[in-house]
């Protein structure tokens, strides 16, 4: 069991990563607000629990590497870098600004802590082993972890990657599916439904582990055997989580994917939030 | 290697990358299941431990490329040019090209020859996708020599670089002497009447162009082009200043490659009359190489014949 303090102090990390979220997408009156909220907890959880990195020196040469496949989730892998430290949290006050770092799909060359530019999706996981290859030849030791969306796991470079890692064990790779259900248009099921999800990545040579994706102590738990688990080779974290996750007019709806709320959802959103 | 010998610089591809993987140990050789065509089963034999085997799966390479740079190495990415530039354009654009990174993406089989393949494997637009990518360097060479030059000045670059071969064998054109700097056009021969601009295997056949035009007068200055991105305008701008006119001549389409690249830059900068002979905006076909130069009118006689209506 982990300490219940530790969870806690996540959970509260979690709460303000929710908030700059919608301060971000509301301020720049755009950007992918559903899969954001719905990888809030994963994301706390790696950047403030398992991963091995410095917001001092971000580009360490041993640092565990974070690859966003599912590079829409900007106002998410923003707020948590800002939350974490890798710049300011003002710094969020220009997501989508002409000139900013801060682009709508992260831009390695400009955010200090992205490892990898992602945008275009199903393109992360296999930069992901890219870096485990790499790491591997290079006698370095840090774990490799990639996050991708449900609906992405419809492009067929996902499947591509996952039958390289699978054959060549590709070890200290770990990739976390935001199983959120629903994808731009329609939900994941009535676009290109997933399941047997789980028996998919088993028959590509994967490990693969399940959890509440929205439950901290869930995820330290799954995050942290799974980190484990993978010196054996690749495994995948599906974590089922909630489009839209804390505001309860957003959740579960595909219309959420990429649109920011206005000043008034925006104040009944912040509410629910600091009601909860 | 001697001048006018025949050889097939994917031959030289794969010996330089065999020779720059035992002296650079960050170099690491990426293919898609072809390396016995690209040839960098040599590498494979050398150091197995720097060869990648992909699979069928290009676009999974490049990314995989991609995130291996990332930690400081230096990948060469290698498959048939057409699906380095079309199968997976978006990933050399997206995961290569727009945050450059260090990646070297090979496309073998450039243009017609392609051992009788036909359409589906005659790269015809490759040119023309990478040189619409920001950030791209684009390399042609002419020959083995300039194959194995282009593969090590690459290697130099810290960059992403397109490098472009040929499968059959053509004549060698230069020594070991010859200076292959990136984005400097080769001054094949000096001429004040009109001028051949040419990339990749047809710099052969403008030369020939140009000894055939000499034999009737006619002093074509020819300059080798083997760096389509950057393009060395300031070559071309003396030729169109200097000469009556401009034949470009390359092994590719005719849209978005040589020919287009001295087009665009001669329009803004020095109005010159141009003519381009490449493919005619249509695909290819299986067949004898030479037979298909002719049938498309790409070969020596359709340069002669252009230079020769540059100066009625």
């Amino acid at each position: 069991m982990v300490d219940t303090k530790i969870i806690e102090s996540l959970q509260q990390r979690a709460g303000r990563i929710r908030r700059l979220i919608l301060n971000t997408v509301h301020r720049a009156g755009c950007g992918h607000t559903g899969g954001s909220l719905s990888a809030v907890e994963i994301l706390t959880v790696l950047y403030f629990h398992v991963m091995n990195i410095d917001p001092a020196d971000p580009k360490k040469a041993d640092r565990d590497r974070y690859v966003q496949s599912k590079g829409h989730a900007t106002p998410a892998y923003y707020a948590a870098l800002a939350e974490r430290g890798f710049f300011p949290v003002e710094e969020l006050e220009t997501f989508d600004e002409v000139g900013s770092i801060l682009q709508g799909h992260p831009c390695m060359k400009r955010v200090p802590g992205v490892d990898f530019s992602t945008g275009s999706l199903g393109q992360g996981l296999s930069g992901a082993i890219g870096m485990s290859l790499a790491r591997d030849r290079l006698k370095l030791s840090f774990n490799v972890y990639c996050l991708l969306g449900d609906g992405e796991c419809q492009e067929g470079q996902v499947w591509e990657a996952a039958m390289y890692a699978g054959v060549h064990k590709v070890s200290k790779l770990v990739a976390v599916v935001d199983y959120n259900k629903v994808q731009l248009a329609e939900t994941v099921e009535h676009t290109l439904g997933l399941e047997p999800f789980a028996d998919k990545w088993r028959a590509f040579g994967w490990q693969v582990a399940e959890c509440d994706g929205h439950d901290v102590a869930a995820l330290v738990e799954t995050l942290e055997r799974a980190t484990r688990d993978a010196s054996a080779g690749p495994i995948v974290v599906l974590a089922h989580t909630t489009k839209g996750k804390g505001v309860s007019f957003m959740e579960n709806q595909y219309a959420w994917h990429g649109k920011a709320p206005d000043d008034k959802q925006f104040a009944q959103a912040v509410a629910e939030l600091e009601a909860d | 290697m001697n001048i006018g010998q025949m050889i097939a610089p994917r031959l030289a591809y794969g010996e330089a990358l065999a020779e720059l993987v035992v002296q650079d140990d960050r170099v690491v050789v990426l293919d898609a299941d072809v390396a016995t065509s690209t040839q960098t089963a040599k590498v494979r034999k050398v150091r197995p431990e720097s060869f990648y085997e992909i699979g069928i799966a290009e676009q999974n390479m490049m990314c995989i490329a991609a995130g291996m740079s990332t930690l400081g190495l230096i990948p060469y990415a290698c498959t048939f040019a057409v699906f380095a530039s079309k199968r997976a354009c978006d990933q050399v654009s997206i995961s290569i090209a727009y945050p450059r990174l260090n990646v070297k993406v090979s496309g073998a089989y450039g243009g017609i020859p392609t051992g009788k393949a036909g359409a589906t494997h005659q790269a015809i637009e490759d040119i023309a996708i990478m040189r619409a990518m920001p950030n791209m360097t684009i390399l042609v060479p002419a020959d083995a020599t300039e194959t194995k030059q282009a593969v090590l000045a690459a290697h130099k670059l810290d960059g992403p670089v397109y490098i472009r071969t040929i499968r059959c064998p053509v004549p060698v054109l230069f020594d070991e002497k010859h200076k292959f700097e990136i984005g400097k056009a080769v001054t094949i021969r000096q001429g004040q009447d009109v001028t051949i601009i040419s990339t990749g295997l047809m710099t052969a056949k403008a030369q020939q162009a140009g000894e055939l035009l000499a034999g009737e007068g006619i002093q074509a200055r020819v300059l080798h082009v083997h760096t389509i991105k950057p393009l060395d305008e300031q070559a071309i701008l003396s030729a169109a200043s200097e000469t009556a006119g401009i034949v470009t001549a390359e092994n590719h389409n005719v849209i978005g490659g040589l020919g287009s690249a001295v087009a665009e830059l001669l329009c803004e900068r020095h109005p010159a009359r141009v003519k381009r002979i490449g493919l005619p905006d249509c695909f290819g076909e299986s067949g004898d190489n030479e037979k298909i130069f002719t049938k498309l009118k790409m070969n020596t006689e359709d340069i002669v014949a252009a230079a020769k209506r540059m100066l009625q």
